[in-house]
C-alpha cells in the first residue's frame, strides 16, 4: 500500500463533497481564451508529464509564444484548426482543485459559429466573457453576453484579457467595464464579476497579480471556486418527464426518466399532465434498493398505485402545480442551420422526451443582438434570433424556460434532413389553445361522402409551370362530373387571385401559399368532395405537410412529369420567356428549385401519352382503390 | 441509455472488457432496473487481447444474464494481420476500425453505445454524446448536429447511425472513484500482480503468449506490474506498480503525473491520429 488509507478516506470523502461547476467561456478570435482554460489547467497542476512534454515539442512547432509554452495548443484539438490556429466548435475540459470540479465548455468566437456557443451556454451556469483589453467591447462580445442571457445562464465573468498589453492600465479596465454594464444592464444577470488578467503571463488568474494593484476583487480561480450559481430546481413543484415504460415483467409497470424539478416521495400524489389523471407514488426502485425521496436531477423509476395510462412524453407533476399544457406558445427561437427557417413549414419539435410536428404560427419580431431592439421579419437566417408563436398538432406539457430548462427548451429538427435547425426558449403558452375547442358534430365526412355515393379525397397534381397540371386535372373533373360525383377544383392561378393574393413568390410566400391550400382542400374534403389541386407546390415538405392534414387514404398525389425543355418549349402563359429574360424572379425550375415527388402514388408522362389517355389512367386508379 | 433504448429500432452496447466498459455496463444495469438492457452487449475481438480480459468478458456476459456477440474480422485473420509484423496502424485499421463497421453493418444496429470520455484525448473532446455517422460510419468534426442542455437529436435515415456516449463527461479518476464506491468487478489485470513482461522501446509489454516472439537481446522478466489501460496486449503498456487493490489504484491515481492512453501505442502513430481513425470510423 503506497498511503495510509486513512489518507484515502479522507480524499474520498472530500472529492464527495466538492460541487461542479459548468462553465463555458467565450470570446472573439485571437481573444485568447484557449490560452486561459490550458492556463487553469497548467497552474492548477492537472497536467500529466507526458501531455506536457507533447505539449512542449507542439509549442517549438505551431505556437505562437516564441519560446515559452503556448498553452492553446493544449486545448485546440482538431488537426484543422490547429493548423488555422482557430477553435471551431466546442470543446470540453475537466479539471478540478479542492474546492471544486469544474467542467469548461470552450466555445469559439468567430461569428458563424455562434451556435455552438449556444450548446455550450445550454448546460452552463456561468459564462465567462473576454475581451482584449486592446479592442474594448465588440460586437461579438455583446452577441455572447445576449446569447448567455437568453439561454438563461445568470453568472458572467467578464475576463479583461491581456491587460499586460496596455500597460496593466486601470482607466482602460474601467471603461470597458463601464461599456459593458451599459449594455449588460438588461440582460437581468444574477452577478457580474469584472477582471484585469494576463492569461499569458498569469496575471490574476490563479493568484491575484502585483501588477494590477489597483483591482481589489478576485483572481479569477478564487472567483470560479466560490462563486454561488445554485438553482432552486430542487425547491421548484415536481416534474418527471417519463422516458421509457419499465415492464419486465406482467407484474412490474415502473416510469423511469431524470427528475426535472422538485422531489418526490411514496405516498405522494401526482398527475399526468397532459391527461389529469391522478394517482400516487408507491415505490421509488433502484438497483440499489427502493428511496425514501428522490429530487432534481435523480434517474429514478417510479411505481404508482393505479393502472393509469401513462407513455414515453407524458409528464407526472405535482398535483397542485401543474405545468401549462397547450398546443400554442410564445418562445425565442435560435436558428442555427444555413437553409433559413421557413414559418409554416412543419418541423419536428423535441422538448424534454417528447417529439411533435410543430409550424411557427408568426414571427413576431428579430432581435438585434447588438442593440437588443426589435426588427421586423420574415424569415430567420443562421445565428439569427427570433420572437415566434408556435402551432403545434398535438398539445404539449411544458414550463417557461426561465423557471426550467428541461421543461422549456427544446430544439427543432428539419424533417428531411434530420439535422437540428433551432433551439427554443418558451416563453409562455398562449390561452388561445385552451379556449378554442373542436365542436364535435353530428353530420360528419363519412356521412357526407355516404350520401353523395363516393369516398372523399383530395387529388394533388404537382409538377412544373407548363407541365400539363391543369389540363388533366380539368379533365378529370369533367369526366368525374360526368358520372355524376361531387368535386372541386382549386387551381394555383385562380387561388392566387383571391385567398392568397396577398402572397409572393419567395420561398416563406410559397410554404404559406400552400398551407393555406392544404387547409381549404381539408375543409372541402371534410364537405364530402372529391378536391382537385393543381399546384406546382415545389417543396416535399409542404406537400408532405398537406398529406398529413388529411387519412392516409385521402391524399393521392399525383406527379405531372414532364421534362423542363419540354415546358419550356410549351410556355403556355409566355412565363419562361419573361423568367429567362430576368422579367419574373423566383420562377420554379429557372432560380428557384422543384423537389420531385419520391413516393407519389401516380406519376403521368406527359410526353408519352396526350392528356385524355393520362386522364384515362387516373379515373382508372380512383375506381381500383374504390373513391368511385 | 434510456433515451436510445426508446427512440432506437436496434441499438447495441460496445464492450471492451475495460473499466470504463465496466462502468458503462454497470450503468446500464442500473438505468433498467428490474428489466434487463434491452440490447446486447458486442465485443470487437482482435484475436490479440489479453486471456484474461477474455476470459472476464465470458463471465460477465454469463453472469449479468446478458447477449454476448463476440465479432473477429476473418478477413483480417485470413490475411494475417497482426500488430507485430503489420504494424500497430494496420492492425488497428484492420482488425478494430474495419472490424467494427462489418459488426455493425451485418447487424444492422443504428445505435451503439462506447466507453469513449472527452478528457481522453483532444479530440474526443469535441465529441457530441450522440454523435452521428453517415453510412460509411464516417465521423465529421465541422458538420456535427448542435446538442443543447439534455435534449439529444435522435432521427436518422436508414442506413446512418449514431454511437453514444454515456461517459462523455468523467474523468478517469471519477470511473475509479465510482468502480471503487459501487464495488463495480474489472479484469485482475488492473491490479498488480507479477507478470512475464519485455521491456521493448521504452514500454512494458506483457508476453501473454508465445506469438510474441523475441528480438534479439530481449528477455522476459518478471515484474510486479499493472495496467492502466486495456487493448491488445502487444500495444499495451504495462506500468510497474504495487497496487493491488482498488484502495491501492485510487490513490496511486491522485499523484499520478502520467495520462492513461501513454501506455496506448496506437496514438502516438503520428500527429492527430485519433482524429484520422475516427474519421474513418473508429471509435
Amino acid at each position: 500500500m503506497n498511503a495510509p488509507s486513512s489518507g484515502l478516506q479522507k480524499f474520498l470523502a472530500d472529492q464527495e463533497k466538492k460541487s461542479l461547476l459548468r462553465f463555458l467561456t467565450c470570446g472573439s478570435v485571437d481573444d485568447g481564451k484557449s490560452t486561459l482554460i490550458g492556463r487553469l489547467l497548467y497552474d492548477s497542476k492537472l497536467l500529466f508529464e507526458d501531455t506536457l512534454s507533447a505539449l512542449e515539442k507542439d509549442s517549438r512547432k505551431f505556437g505562437t509564444a516564441g519560446e515559452d509554452i503556448d498553452f492553446a495548443l493544449l486545448v485546440d484539438g482538431l488537426e484543422a484548426e490547429r493548423e488555422q490556429g482557430i477553435t471551431i466548435d466546442v470543446a470540453y475540459r475537466f479539471f478540478a482543485t479542492d474546492k471544486r470540479k469544474f467542467i469548461v465548455a470552450d466555445t469559439p468566437g468567430h461569428e458563424q459559429y455562434t451556435r455552438n456557443m449556444a450548446t455550450g451556454a445550454s448546460n452552463s451556469d456561468l459564462a465567462v466573457i473576454l475581451i482584449d483589453a486592446r479592442k474594448g467591447v465588440l460586437i461579438q462580445t455583446r452577441r455572447h453576453a445576449y446569447i448567455a442571457s437568453l439561454l438563461g445562464i445568470r453568472h458572467i465573468v467578464l475576463a479583461v484579457n491581456k491587460i499586460d498589453l496596455v500597460e496593466y492600465s486601470q482607466k482602460i479596465f474601467d471603461d470597458i467595464v463601464a461599456d459593458f454594464a451599459l449594455f449588460a444592464r438588461d440582460l437581468s444577470f444574477a452577478s457580474q464579476m469584472a477582471i484585469p488578467l494576463s492569461a499569458r503571463h498569469g496575471d490574476n488568474v490563479i493568484s491575484k497579480s502585483s501588477s494590477t494593484p489597483w483591482y481589489s476583487g478576485p483572481a479569477l480561480l478564487d472567483h470560479l471556486e466560490t462563486v454561488d450559481v445554485d438553482s432552486a430546481l430542487a425547491n421548484g413543484p415536481f416534474r418527471l418527464p417519463v422516458q421509457w415504460v419499465n415492464r419486465p415483467d406482467l407484474d412490474f409497470r415502473g416510469f423511469a426518466g431524470t427528475v426535472a424539478s422538485g422531489r418526490v416521495k411514496p405516498g405522494d400524489a401526482i398527475a399526468v399532465a397532459k391527461s389529469g389523471r391522478i394517482s400516487r407514488v408507491t415505490r421509488i426502485v433502484t438497483m440499489d434498493g427502493d428511496l425514501p425521496e428522490a429530487m432534481a436531477g435523480d434517474a429514478v423509476t417510479l411505481t404508482l398505485a393505479d393502472e393509469v395510462d401513462v407513455s414515453r412524453g407524458d409528464v407526472l407533476c405535482d398535483v397542485h402545480k401543474r405545468p401549462e399544457v397547450s398546443d400554442q406558445f410564445a418562445a425565442h427561437l435560435l436558428w442555427m442551420a444555413e437553409e433559413e427557417l421557413l414559418p409554416a413549414r412543419q418541423y419536428l419539435l423535441k422538448l424534454a422526451t417528447t417529439t411533435v410536428p410543430v409550424t411557427v404560427s408568426a414571427l413576431k419580431h428579430k432581435v438585434d443582438v447588438n442593440t437588443l431592439g426589435h426588427l421586423a421579419g420574415k424569415t430567420l437566417a443562421l445565428n439569427e434570433v427570433g420572437y415566434c408563436n408556435f402551432s403545434l398538432s398535438q398539445p404539449l406539457a411544458f414550463d417557461p424556460y426561465r423557471d426550467n430548462r428541461d421543461m422549456g427548451g427544446f430544439i427543432l429538427i428539419d424533417r428531411f434532413t434530420n439535422s437540428t435547425v433551432g433551439a427554443g426558449m418558451i416563453d409562455f403558452g398562449l390561452r388561445r389553445a385552451t379556449n378554442v375547442h373542436w365542436q364535435a358534430l353530428d353530420v360528419n365526412k363519412t356521412m357526407r361522402g355516404t350520401m353523395k355515393g363516393q369516398k372523399p379525397a383530395i387529388l394533388w397534381f404537382t409538377g412544373l409551370s407548363g407541365s400539363g397540371k391543369s389540363t388533366i386535372a380539368n379533365l378529370v373533373e369533367k369526366a368525374l362530373a360526368a358520372e355524376g360525383r361531387h368535386t372541386y377544383l382549386l387551381d394555383g392561378d385562380n387561388v392566387r387571385h383571391g385567398l392568397n393574393r396577398d402572397l409572393g413568390f419567395t420561398d416563406a410566400d410559397r410554404v404559406e401559399n400552400i398551407r393555406r391550400v392544404g387547409e381549404t382542400a381539408k375543409l372541402f374534403l371534410d364537405a364530402g368532395l372529391i378536391v382537385l389541386v393543381s399546384f406546382i407546390s415545389p417543396f416535399r415538405s409542404e406537400r408532405r405537410m398537406a398529406r398529413e392534414l388529411v387519412g392516409a387514404d385521402e391524399f393521392v398525389e399525383i406527379f405531372v412529369d414532364t421534362p423542363l425543355e419540354v415546358c419550356m418549349q410549351r410556355d403556355p402563359k409566355g412565363l419562361y420567356e419573361k423568367a429567362l429574360s430576368g422579367g419574373i424572379k423566383n420562377f420554379t425550375g429557372i432560380d428557384s428549385p422543384y423537389e420531385p415527388p419520391e413516393l407519389a402514388e401516380l406519376t403521368i408522362r406527359t410526353v408519352e401519352a396526350p392528356a385524355e389517355i393520362q386522364a384515362e389512367a387516373i379515373l382508372r386508379h380512383l375506381r381500383d382503390k374504390d373513391y368511385i | 441509455m434510456r433515451e436510445v433504448a426508446a427512440e432506437f429500432v436496434n441499438p447495441v452496447m460496445l464492450y471492451s472488457i475495460g473499466k470504463d466498459s465496466s462502468v458503462m455496463l454497470h450503468l446500464a444495469m442500473k438505468a433498467f432496473f428490474p428489466a434487463k438492457p434491452p440490447f446486447p452487449l458486442m465485443h470487437v475481438d482482435t484475436a490479440w487481447k489479453f486471456r484474461e480480459m477474455i476470459a472476464f468478458r465470458d463471465q460477465t456476459a454469463k453472469r449479468l444474464g446478458l447477449e454476448l456477440i463476440v465479432h473477429v474480422n476473418e478477413d483480417g485473420v485470413k490475411r494475417g494481420i497482426n500488430p507485430f509484423d503489420s504494424g500497430s496502424s494496420l492492425h488497428t485499421q484492420v482488425m478494430k476500425t474495419e472490424s467494427l463497421k462489418q459488426a455493425l453493418d451485418r447487424h444492422g444496429f443504428d445505435a451503439a453505445f462506447g466507453g469513449a470520455r472527452r478528457d481522453e484525448e483532444k479530440s474526443r473532446a469535441k465529441e457530441r454524446i450522440f454523435s452521428f455517422r453517415n453510412r460509411h460510419h464516417g465521423w465529421d468534426p465541422k458538420n456535427q448536429r448542435p446538442e443543447l442542455w439534455r435534449v439529444y437529436n435522435t432521427r436518422i435515415n436508414k442506413g446512418e447511425s449514431i454511437r453514444v456516449f454515456p461517459l462523455s463527461n468523467w474523468t478517469e479518476l471519477d470511473i475509479w472513484q465510482y468502480i471503487l464506491a459501487e464495488n463495480i468487478p474489472i479484469v485482475p489485470l488492473y491490479f498488480a500482480a507479477k507478470r512475464p513482461v519485455v521491456e521493448r522501446g521504452g514500454t512494458l509489454i506483457m508476453r501473454d503468449d508465445d506469438r510474441m516472439a523475441l528480438l534479439p537481446g530481449e528477455q522476459v522478466q518478471e515484474r510486479l506490474v499493472r495496467f492502466r489501460t486495456l487493448g491488445c496486449y502487444p500495444l499495451t503498456g504495462a506500468i510497474e506498480s504495487d497496487a493491488d487493490t482498488l484502495e491501492a489504484i485510487v490513490t496511486e491515481m491522485f499523484t499520478a503525473r502520467t495520462s492513461e492512453r501513454q501506455g496506448r501505442l496506437i496514438d502516438g502513430d503520428e500527429k492527430a491520429s485519433m482524429e484520422k481513425k475516427k474519421n474513418e470510423g473508429y471509435f
